[in-house]
């Protein structure tokens, strides 16, 4: 009987206004490979996180033990020594390194103050061995593809004497081939006795590598399956996963005969020249007023580069394909074409590229069609006052004044703000990214009851979101996306969960 | 006995909502109470002689080719670039606008034109390799500062410096608008100057009058009556008291006419107009910008545009004051420049600062070296003192902004 190398124990993690972690337990049996699924937000991250001490003890309740110790780590440092590594999805290597410094890089082979480039090279060597990848160890990390890097990275950490390795979404970014080598070599590790936590949205690749799988939902542990005792299958996995009751959080809705094509997008396929690769291929769809149409699928699967480039294509893509605006063929080569061609994009990341957190509530909202208030270019501030006011009333955004600077305002208000500011241009096309995220269900229900109010006055709506219950109980139709393809078309009345997993997880 | 408590009481509020006023707006007062305070401790160390009608009319004309550069280079820095070449351009554009002057012939009408559209073409040079390849400002515009001090030394190089002979190209630098003769108590004072600035007063009490209205209709914060009846009396004092000795003196300099015009044209662009509302847009987050339909890049040509024009008049003041170009002129301008922005309140992150401070803080950087000047103090100190104003007023500038968080 092999023992457990990691007992987590009723870890509970709070953060303002959520319960991210609730109470869960995760054990890992010492040389397995051990798979962490789950929905986006079910708390998967947050618990490696808790485990290696990006959150330190103290910040989190329950217990840890690790290599038959309990474990209070106050930060990476700690856990790294304890010998846990963590490869995120977004590599941490230095670019213009070489693959040996890389692997080496604070963790330098000294020789009295200086570093031992000689015994440095050697052993890099040998950890490239180990990890099967065959590159010169001079060679800059920039120069290598993203699944070289990958294995660099775990060379690192094998560097490190690592007892147990964790690895979130390691096969994102990874071509087919890149995939099942990493999975090949996962299997030698766990031979040579290292442990190793896979976080997974694939579910093919958890069935076929894992010996036990643990699912998260909603920040609690639903269940442990052994793939060596009992059957651990798609659509058993995926039950448990999205298995809950979809509460009555939708305005009821109905799905009416949608009007004539607004929009239409063929053979759409966009190169990113600065990421080196193909970031969508051949996507094909369809808006029609009056319609939300549904884009799912998981973070990275290309739904956010699909609508960016739609939108006067700021991200600078290689773009093949037409686009079609009620039926004419449109170029919109930058987004102020795109606001004029009456398309609005609302996104993902509001404090990022949403807002301009400094200015007013007013400045915010007024900001993409300042031409509407404006006579020979200057700005007449009653009509901005106005116009802010009214949505300030209409949307409901909770701010003592519209002179309040939008970096004071909660999240849901935040993106009231934002959806205020592309109403406003007055589209025909309203592109919402994760219109929902980070904010709360009372702000939520006011933001879909306003799309139901949009579509309605005709306006059509694409809506992107990885929360498959608000995909479900919002949109007419969905499109599900996987790795830059459109791997499925589902109308409302045949799309379930489990079906969207599946053709998401494609 | 009721009276007496109610106004105890009354002037209680008013010094708990002055320190309040003062507490949550001290970025935006700063700058006017460090000039106030240079101002005071000069006119102390040097017996009155700082504030002499005399030195302070010099001391704005001195301060003119320096705001102007501010003014300018206040937008470059809300928009998160820097511009190192500003002031070897403007001295390079001097020397041009005296060639021109002097070696071609051609009327002072023609030259100012033409070399203010030069610098506007110098200055989207610079925005070129910036907006259009990425390339640090930093580095485009360091490479800049090279090569116009190379052109200047190049322009003047036969003739060594160029003496310009044009009376009403010099008069820009050195001169005085002209008066209307009063006679009677008003043949000592320079009426045209007082009635300027009592128009310029009534302006200003006008306009915040009004615009205290609207936010109120409004249900804005606006200041609490009694400090916003300070405020007023304060800034009409001090531009009263600037009039009235000026107007005592030669008037109001042509220098201080095309500073005044120049902040007054960025204030309102700056403040009211869709350009000025993009360029702030873009400094406070490209990316949103760039997704709400703002092109960074023609922002980025505009600003540097402009930059480079006020590198020309900054030039043709500057060599307008010295009735002369030289083969240093323009040395050190940008460093003051940037330095006067800092102290007006621009951020170093973007997206933040007024012409109006940038002028406050050319005003403060050129009143240090006005005073020291008449005190005697050595070059060398100077520059010490000036740098530690400079990294109190950032170090002030970052405290406050942290405090406001």
């Amino acid at each position: 009987m092999t023992t457990a190398i990691l007992e987590m124990r009723g870890i509970t993690k709070e953060f303002p206004g959520v319960k991210a972690l609730n109470n869960v337990t995760f054990s890992v049996k010492r040389g397995e490979i051990h798979c962490l699924v789950g929905e986006n937000g079910a708390g998967k991250s947050t618990l490696m996180k808790v485990l290696s001490g990006v959150y330190p003890h103290g910040s989190y309740t329950g217990e840890i033990g690790f290599a038959g110790q309990v474990q209070q780590f106050r930060g990476i440092r700690d856990s790294e020594r304890a010998g846990i590594a963590i490869i995120y999805q977004e590599l941490a290597l230095v670019p213009e390194l070489t693959v040996y410094e890389n692997i080496f890089l604070g963790n330098e082979v000294r020789k009295g103050a200086l570093i031992d480039w000689n015994e440095t090279i050697k052993r890099a060597t040998q950890m490239l061995a180990k990890v099967r990848l065959d590159v010169n160890p001079e060679a800059k990390i920039k120069d290598l593809g993203v699944g070289k890097q990958q294995l660099v990275e775990i060379a690192k950490a094998l560097s490190r004497d690592v007892k147990l390795l964790i690895l979130d979404e390691p096969t994102a970014a990874l071509n087919e081939g890149d995939s099942a080598n990493l999975l090949d070599l996962l299997r030698g590790l766990r031979d040579q006795g290292v442990t190793c936590i896979l976080i997974s949205h694939k579910l093919k690749e958890v069935i076929a590598i894992a010996d036990s799988v643990t699912v998260l939902r909603d920040g609690q542990t639903i269940c442990t399956l052994d793939a060596h005792e009992g059957e651990v299958s798609e659509p058993i996995l995926i039950k448990h996963m999205v298995g809950r009751e979809i509460e009555q959080i939708y305005p009821p809705r109905e799905h009416k005969q949608p009007g004539a094509v607004v929009l239409e997008v063929r053979d759409w396929s966009a190169y990113s020249p600065s990421l080196g690769r193909q970031v969508l291929r051949n996507v094909s769809f369809t808006l029609r007023k009056g319609e939300i149409v549904g884009f799912a699928g998981l973070m990275g699967s290309g739904r956010t580069e699909l609508a960016l480039s739609i939108f006067g294509n700021s991200p600078n893509y290689r773009i093949e394909g037409e686009l079609q605006l009620k039926g004419e063929p449109r170029q919109l080569r930058r987004p102020s074409d795109a606001i004029a061609a009456g398309i609005a994009y609302v996104t993902e990341d509001r404090k990022g590229n949403g807002l301009i957190l400094i200015q007013d509530v007013k400045q915010n909202i007024t900001l993409a069609n300042l031409r509407a208030l404006a006579q020979r270019s200057v700005i007449d501030a009653n009509a901005e006052v106005k116009i802010a006011n009214e949505y300030r009333t209409t949307m409901n955004i909770k701010t003592p004044s519209v002179e309040q600077r939008v970096s004071n305002l909660s999240g849901g208000n935040q993106q009231k703000v934002c959806l205020s500011k592309w109403l406003f241009v007055k589209p025909d096309v309203l592109i919402l990214d994760e219109p929902t995220r980070g904010i709360d269900v009372g702000a939520k229900y006011e933001i879909y009851t306003l799309m139901n109010s949009l579509v309605d006055q005709g306006m059509s709506i694409v809506m992107i979101s990885s929360e498959l219950p608000e995909v479900l109980g919002m949109s007419d139709r969905v499109y599900v996306v996987a790795s830059g393809r459109i791997t499925g078309e589902l109308s409302v009345s045949e799309a379930t969960p489990e079906k969207i997993m599946e053709l998401a997880t494609n | 006995m009721m009276s007496g408590k109610t106004e105890a009481q009354a002037s209680g509020s008013f010094m708990q909502d002055l320190s309040k006023v003062l507490r949550q707006n001290i970025r935006d007062y700063g700058m006017y109470i460090a000039l106030f305070v240079i101002m005071v401790i000069f006119a102390i160390t040097t017996n009155g002689i700082f504030l002499s009608p005399r030195n302070l009319s010099n001391l704005l004309n001195q301060t003119g080719y320096i705001a102007v550069l501010a003014v300018g280079m206040t937008l470059v820095i809300v928009i998160r670039h820097i511009d190192l070449s500003v002031g070897f351009l403007a001295g390079f554009l001097g020397a041009v606008a005296a060639i021109a002057l002097v070696q071609w012939g051609l009327p002072t009408l023609f030259v100012i034109p033409l070399v203010l559209g030069l610098g506007a073409l110098a200055g989207l040079i610079t925005a070129f390799p910036i907006a259009q390849l990425g390339i640090p400002s930093f580095v485009a515009s360091l490479a800049g500062w090279l090569i116009y001090r190379g052109m200047l030394q190049l322009a003047t190089e036969g003739t060594g410096t160029i003496i310009i002979p044009d009376a009403a190209f010099n008069a820009i630098g050195n001169g005085f608008i002209p008066d209307v003769p009063l006679g009677g108590p008003f043949e000592q004072i320079h009426s045209l100057t007082l009635l300027l600035g009592i128009i310029a007063i009534g302006l200003f009490i006008y306009n915040d009058l009004n615009s205290r209205k609207k936010k109120i209709a409004y249900g804005f914060e606006v200041l609490p009556t009694a400090i916003f009846a300070l405020k007023l009396i304060f800034i009409s004092g001090i531009v009263g008291w600037i009039t009235w000795v000026l107007a005592n003196f030669n008037g109001l300099s042509w220098t201080v006419v095309v500073m005044l015009l120049v902040v007054g044209i960025y204030h309102f662009i700056t403040t009211s107009t869709v350009l000025g509302r993009h360029i702030y847009a873009v400094g406070g987050n490209p990316e949103a910008a760039e997704l709400s339909g703002i092109s960074v890049k023609r922002i980025t040509y505009i600003v540097f545009g402009s930059m480079g024009m006020l590198s020309a008049l900054s030039g043709i003041l500057f060599a307008s004051r010295l009735q002369s170009a030289t083969t240093t002129a323009g040395t050190l301008f940008e460093l003051d420049a940037i330095a006067a922005a800092y102290v007006g309140g621009v951020s170093a992150a973007g997206g933040v600062g007024r012409v109006t401070g940038s002028i406050i803080g050319a005003l403060v950087m050129t009143s240090l070296t006005s005073g020291m000047n008449l005190m005697g103090v050595g070059i060398s100190y100077q520059y010490i003192v000036r740098g530690v104003v400079l990294a109190a007023a950032v170090i002030f500038d970052v405290a406050t902004r942290r405090a406001a968080r």
